[in-house]
């Protein structure tokens, strides 16, 4: 078996390698060609693997691959851990991965780059499996950073882009504070447990459940409080939960595709996935349980609410991203690890529709990607609006569509929970309900539906992430008078999504959120067991969706729909009057509550600023200037000083000669 | 190879008779002096493998000995030998002396040979510091590297070069003179100048803290630790690319060496009375260095001060040890921090050596090192960008590259001796990766900022195959740092046992 493991992660790298640094020799179709088929090995092997741990009992594998070091007493190992929470990973993971793959043959046709691109796609699937598949800390950090490093390298794909390199360094610093937590996470781990083995940290978790470390002063804090929420501020990083989500929305920067494949599906969910493996160490501190209830409930809520007000297709979708990882995130918090896995790999399927369809329509409407530019798509794009629409249903949570038994489990469970904060997260996933339904079918209606496109002719003009050689490409289309289909290359993906969108939830609720599948993965203690509150209602899938309509959030849901239907089909000026009339709360919205500039002032700004006088006055004045030179100024001064002594007089050396002799003489003579 | 070969004392006096070979063949052939000089760094380099391959890794006693009376009036000796510390920095010296050859091929074309002989000779020498026994004979190649690098800083240099070689030379020498004094004392109480016999000498409080101080003085202006460092961002500045590498790559280990050969097992009381003030240097190094380097303007001098603070990690794994011991509750880390300086040492001499020798490439073709005068040089030069994004990542500590073993093992072992340690220290994640990145943004990325950017030609063969085997190193070594973590863990662990007991 250890193989087929180390096939699945090393064909993807075979194919990063093979098409990044052979790209002039195999050119671009060798370069497509070798990523995808290593992609597509990848994949085909994770499902192979899904199935034998489905149908023929297949035993978790927990082993090393090599020893990376030995230093005292430590051993840091590479090694795999495959359980049936890894499995699921690594098939959602290259599944999703291989359709990205084939559908950036139809989106970079035009692109320079093309090669790099596949190269780059192809490394962050070795990357993110690496991640998924290790079975300890220190390999966990190795992915967790270079999945990072993909995502810089792609955000500023267009590296011309001053907003694209601006954007990639933003996302890696902010990512580098979540580092920051996660690395004295690991460093408290190693020191307390001596190993950074999963199987023997989680062993010896409950013996230390007591263990207290100080940090301030004599104030002693439990420890698995401590790490958690070290750990966690890692998992806020990558999963961009408030308050360091800043960095996801720039990151559109990035091509579509690695929005939909590392913004949106895989990479951001990196933060679900360790929590999730951690719920042994989290369920042993309720602090660190409520924290990170609070920050993704807040996540789902505020960041849902910004969504509403975006105009660019893609930060919609952005702004969505956010919104859903609190989500998941906030049932991480209620210890219902299965909802959050759950809804992870729904979102996986209808987020990354959602992204590629946002691209195929950029691509018909030849790189503008303003909404309000849209409308009336549909009838030139039916496959992208189809799927489009199925899954933003499933985005919403539409009865019966994977999203709806995903989120449903997460309210619920919330819902259930004794937790301090589950109060207040309620309410904010409740009605993030609303919120969620509102933006997705604002931007629904405004793309596909109506008269339109409204500004076809404006695009030149309007938001273009090409650069380079497509500026002149689009000049030979910009006088297409219409919107057209995509290539089968990108619809095939898309129609590949949305078939999971719809049908996933409803094959794999069972097993996954009542069913056995986590048993002996995910730690969830009796008196925790908000889900399992939930589970004692659940009669079956259609009796889940009875009791689910008869629920607020489904009525939520379907207001928001109506809303965004009423406010942008039907009365189009309302959308400008709420506007006016609420126009604190639309600038707040606009601004995104103003977390970019108070940044931007404080640390960047403010650390240069710190750096600047660092150097000025410590470095130049204190140092070189009072001290080095200084004191050579000093040795010169008095050089100057002793130089006149040496007159060359004779005179004037005898007579210091007998002062010099009565002095020591009356020495002797009073000693 | 034979274990009976002299080959400590091949590796020192190889490259220093074949720089006088150098120097003699003088510059009328400039292509001859050049290729002869490669052949010498390559044969050196060939000559010290053994070093590794016949080392014993078991043991913590000096191997490959030679033992020989020098002045024996004095019981001076020419005693030579290494361990577990030493012989991977002798492994760093000859390798990187091979890239720094090659590197300035046709770059040098004002007396190439004098050039070429300087760095042979430096090589010679530094290898003489890292494997001498006798404390004589190690400050006499410890001062003689003074001489080729002050030549090569005042001869090859930039404008203002005659400050920086001045204020390189007071400062350094300042230092060494207290040494000096040091050894001379140890020298009167023991009777000769060994400096191993010096690891058992009783020595009590008062006199270790001022034998301490005096180590401290000479090896905290080499490393350098702040406040003893800004003749650093001078030197480098000023001098040839080749001599920032050397600099950076190996000078400035010879002051973590020192701490780790002197400071700690000569004056241990002392090294544990004044930890805390090591300490501090070295988290101000990490933190407020990590700011300076934010502002500098100079490509060069960023990577100055990036270097100042990633050497403050060495000295902080060193010197948390006796709070590690101390600490009842903790269960081992000191061997994890000492190792994990150990590993950023030899890592940095790659990370280091990269950085100058890209800022060196472009320097080469624009003769600026302002960061302002560049931008999107990717797009003209997109191989050197690839390499210098690397580069770049391995220098802010990316997993899987060099630059983060050395600060993970650190900062894992800070944690053990002071949650705030490790915190300060973990700051260098953010930090670092800012200024780096930051450079990186305005040097490499964007559109073509003028027509000397769009004019650079792309790197030639030769640049490739120096970065190309550099960025080798930093892989290897962040992939898999176990060989290199084994052949230094005994000697480690029989330092630190040797730390641990007082000579009070």
């Amino acid at each position: 078996m250890e193989t087929i493991y180390l096939a699945i992660v090393l064909a993807p790298l075979l194919g990063a390698i093979v098409a990044g640094l052979f790209r002039n020799q195999i050119g671009r179709a060798g370069a497509h060609w070798a990523a995808i088929l290593g992609v597509a090995a990848s994949c085909l092997l994770s499902l192979y693997v899904l199935k034998l741990f489905i149908y023929d009992g297949q035993q978790a594998f927990n082993g090393s691959v090599y020893t990376w070091m030995v230093s005292d007493g430590i051993r840091f190992e590479i090694g795999f851990l495959i359980d049936k929470l890894t499995v699921m990973m690594m098939s959602v993971v290259t599944f999703v991965s291989l359709m990205v793959h084939i559908y950036t043959i139809g989106y970079m046709a035009h692109e320079e780059g093309y090669q790099r691109f596949f190269s780059y796609i192809a490394l962050f699937t070795f990357s993110m499996l690496m991640l998924v598949m290790s079975n300890n800390f220190l390999q966990l950090f190795f992915g967790w950073e270079a999945v990072g490093l993909v995502s810089y390298l792609l955000i500023g794909f267009y590296f011309k882009k001053e907003s694209a390199i601006f954007a990639n360094m933003k996302a890696f610093l902010v990512n580098r504070v979540g580092d920051f937590g996660f690395i004295l996470g690991i460093a408290a781990i190693a020191m307390y447990f001596n190993s950074l083995d999963y199987a023997e940290v989680f062993g010896r978790a409950p013996q230390l459940k007591d263990a207290t470390i100080q940090i301030w002063g004599g104030t002693a804090w439990s420890l698995m409080t401590v790490v958690c929420i070290l750990l966690f501020v890692g998992a806020m990083g990558k999963s961009a939960q408030v308050p360091l989500h800043v960095w996801l929305p720039d990151s559109m920067e990035g091509p579509t595709p690695i929005s939909a494949l590392i913004h949106a599906a895989t990479m951001v969910t990196a933060g679900i996935f360790m929590v999730a493996r951690m719920s042994p160490l989290y369920e042993l501190s309720e602090t660190a349980l409520s924290f990170v209830l609070i920050i993704g409930a807040t996540t789902a809520f505020f960041t849902g609410l910004i969504g509403i007000v975006q105009n660019d297709i893609k930060r919609v979708v952005a702004y969505s991203t956010l919104s859903q990882l609190g989500y998941m995130i906030a049932a991480l918090g209620v210890s219902a690890y299965a909802a959050g896995l759950f809804h992870l790999m729904t979102h996986a399927f209808f987020k990354a529709l959602l992204f590629l369809a946002a691209g195929s329509v950029i691509m018909g409407m030849h790189h503008d990607q303003d909404i309000r530019n849209m409308g009336g798509v549909r009838k030139y794009m039916p496959i992208t609006w189809i799927t489009a629409l199925l899954g933003s249903l499933a985005l919403i949570g539409f009865p019966g569509f994977s999203g709806f038994f995903s989120k449903d489990a997460i309210i619920g469970a919330i819902h259930h929970s004794q937790l301090f904060g589950a109060g207040y997260a309620s309410v904010l996933v409740t009605a993030g309900v609303f919120v969620t339904a509102l933006y997705s079918f604002r931007m629904f209606f405004l793309v596909f539906h109506g008269e339109g496109p409204r500004h076809f002719e404006s695009h030149h003009d309007a938001h273009d992430e090409h650069g380079g050689a497509e500026a002149q490409e689009h000049h030979d289309v910009k006088d297409e008078p219409t919107p057209h289909e995509s290539p089968w290359v990108v619809t095939l993906p898309l129609i590949l999504l949305a078939i999971p969108s719809v049908v996933i939830g409803w094959m794999t609720i069972q097993p996954m959120l009542f069913g056995d599948w986590f048993a002996g993965v995910l730690t969830v203690l009796p008196e925790h067991d908000a889900l399992g509150e939930v589970g004692k209602r659940y009669h079956g899938q259609i009796g889940f969706i009875q009791h689910g309509m008869l629920e607020l959030p489904f009525w939520l849901a379907m207001g928001g729909l109506f809303v965004a239907w009423f406010i942008y089909m039907k009365k189009p000026a309302l959308a400008l009057e709420i506007r006016t009339r609420f126009d604190w709360l639309y600038h707040a919205l606009d601004m995104k509550y103003w977390f970019d500039e108070v940044y931007q002032f404080v640390f960047a700004k403010g650390s240069r600023a710190l750096g600047g006088m660092l150097s000025e006055a410590g470095d130049r004045f204190l140092i070189d200037g009072l001290i080095v030179n200084g004191s050579a100024k000093v040795v010169d001064t008095f050089a100057h000083r002793v130089r006149r002594l040496q007159t060359g007089y004779l005179y004037h050396y005898a007579i210091a000669m007998i002062l010099g002799l009565l002095l020591l003489l009356s020495i002797f003579v009073i000693a | 190879m034979s274990a009976d070969w002299p080959i400590l004392s091949l590796t020192i006096w190889l490259p220093i008779i074949g720089g006088m070979l150098v120097l003699a063949g003088g510059d009328k052939a400039p292509n001859i002096t050049r290729w002869l000089a490669v052949i010498v760094s390559v044969a050196t380099f060939l000559v010290s493998l053994p070093l590794w391959s016949g080392f014993d890794p078991a043991t913590a006693q000096m191997q490959f000995v030679e033992r020989a009376p020098w002045i024996a009036t004095f019981h001076i000796e020419y005693h030579l030998g290494v361990d577990g510390i030493s012989m991977p920095l002798i492994l760093l010296t000859t390798f990187i002396s091979i890239l720094v050859i090659i590197a300035g091929w046709e770059v040098i074309t004002y007396k190439p040979s004098q050039y070429m002989a300087a760095f042979l000779v430096m090589e010679g020498v530094m290898v003489g510091v890292f494997s001498a026994l006798d404390a004589m004979l190690f400050y006499v190649f410890w001062e003689a590297m003074l001489i080729p690098m002050f030549l090569i800083i005042g001869v090859w240099g930039g404008p203002n070069r005659v400050y920086a070689t001045i204020k390189f030379f007071l400062y350094t020498f300042l230092g060494s003179v207290f040494m000096l004094v040091a050894l001379i004392y140890m020298y009167f109480k023991s009777g000769n100048m060994e400096i191993l016999g010096f690891h058992g000498l009783k020595l009590d409080l008062t006199e270790q803290i001022l034998i301490f101080i005096a180590f401290l003085l000479a090896f905290a202006v080499k490393v350098p630790m702040w406040p003893v460092h800004t003749w650093l961002p001078d030197a480098h500045v000023e001098a040839p690319t080749g001599g920032s590498v050397i600099l950076a790559a190996i000078m400035l280990k010879i002051g973590g060496y020192g701490f780790l050969r002197f400071s700690l097992p000569i004056t241990p009381d002392a090294s544990n009375e004044l930890d805390w003030l090591i300490i501090a240097m070295s988290l101000i190094a990490v933190v407020y260095i990590g700011f300076v380097a934010l502002v500098q303007q100079d490509m060069k001098k960023l990577i100055a001060y990036s270097s100042i603070a990633h050497m403050g990690f060495v000295t902080l794994g060193f010197f948390i040890v006796f709070i590690i011991f101390a600490r009842t509750d903790v269960t081992g880390g000191a061997v994890l921090g000492i190792e994990g300086g150990m590993v950023q040492m030899i890592s940095h001499g790659f990370i280091s050596a990269a950085m100058f020798l890209c800022v060196g490439v472009l320097y080469d073709r624009m003769h600026s090192r302002m960061i302002k005068d560049y931008g999107g040089v990717v797009n003209s030069m997109p191989w050197f960008a690839a390499f210098m994004v690397f580069f770049a990542m391995s220098n802010a500590g990316l997993p899987g590259t060099s630059g983060f073993v050395g600060e993970f093992m650190v900062i894992l072992a800070s944690f053990r001796a002071d949650f705030w340690f490790a915190f300060l220290a973990a700051t260098t994640l953010i930090v670092g990766a800012a200024y780096t990145l930051w450079m990186v943004k305005r040097v490499v990325f964007g559109e073509v900022a003028n027509h000397h950017v769009a004019e650079l030609e792309d790197i030639n063969k030769r640049e490739a195959l120096v970065l190309g085997s550099l960025a080798i190193a930093v892989l290897v070594l962040g992939l898999w740092p176990a060989p290199l973590v084994e052949v230094m863990d005994v000697t480690v662990r029989n330092l630190l046992a040797h730390v641990a007991v007082s000579k009070l």
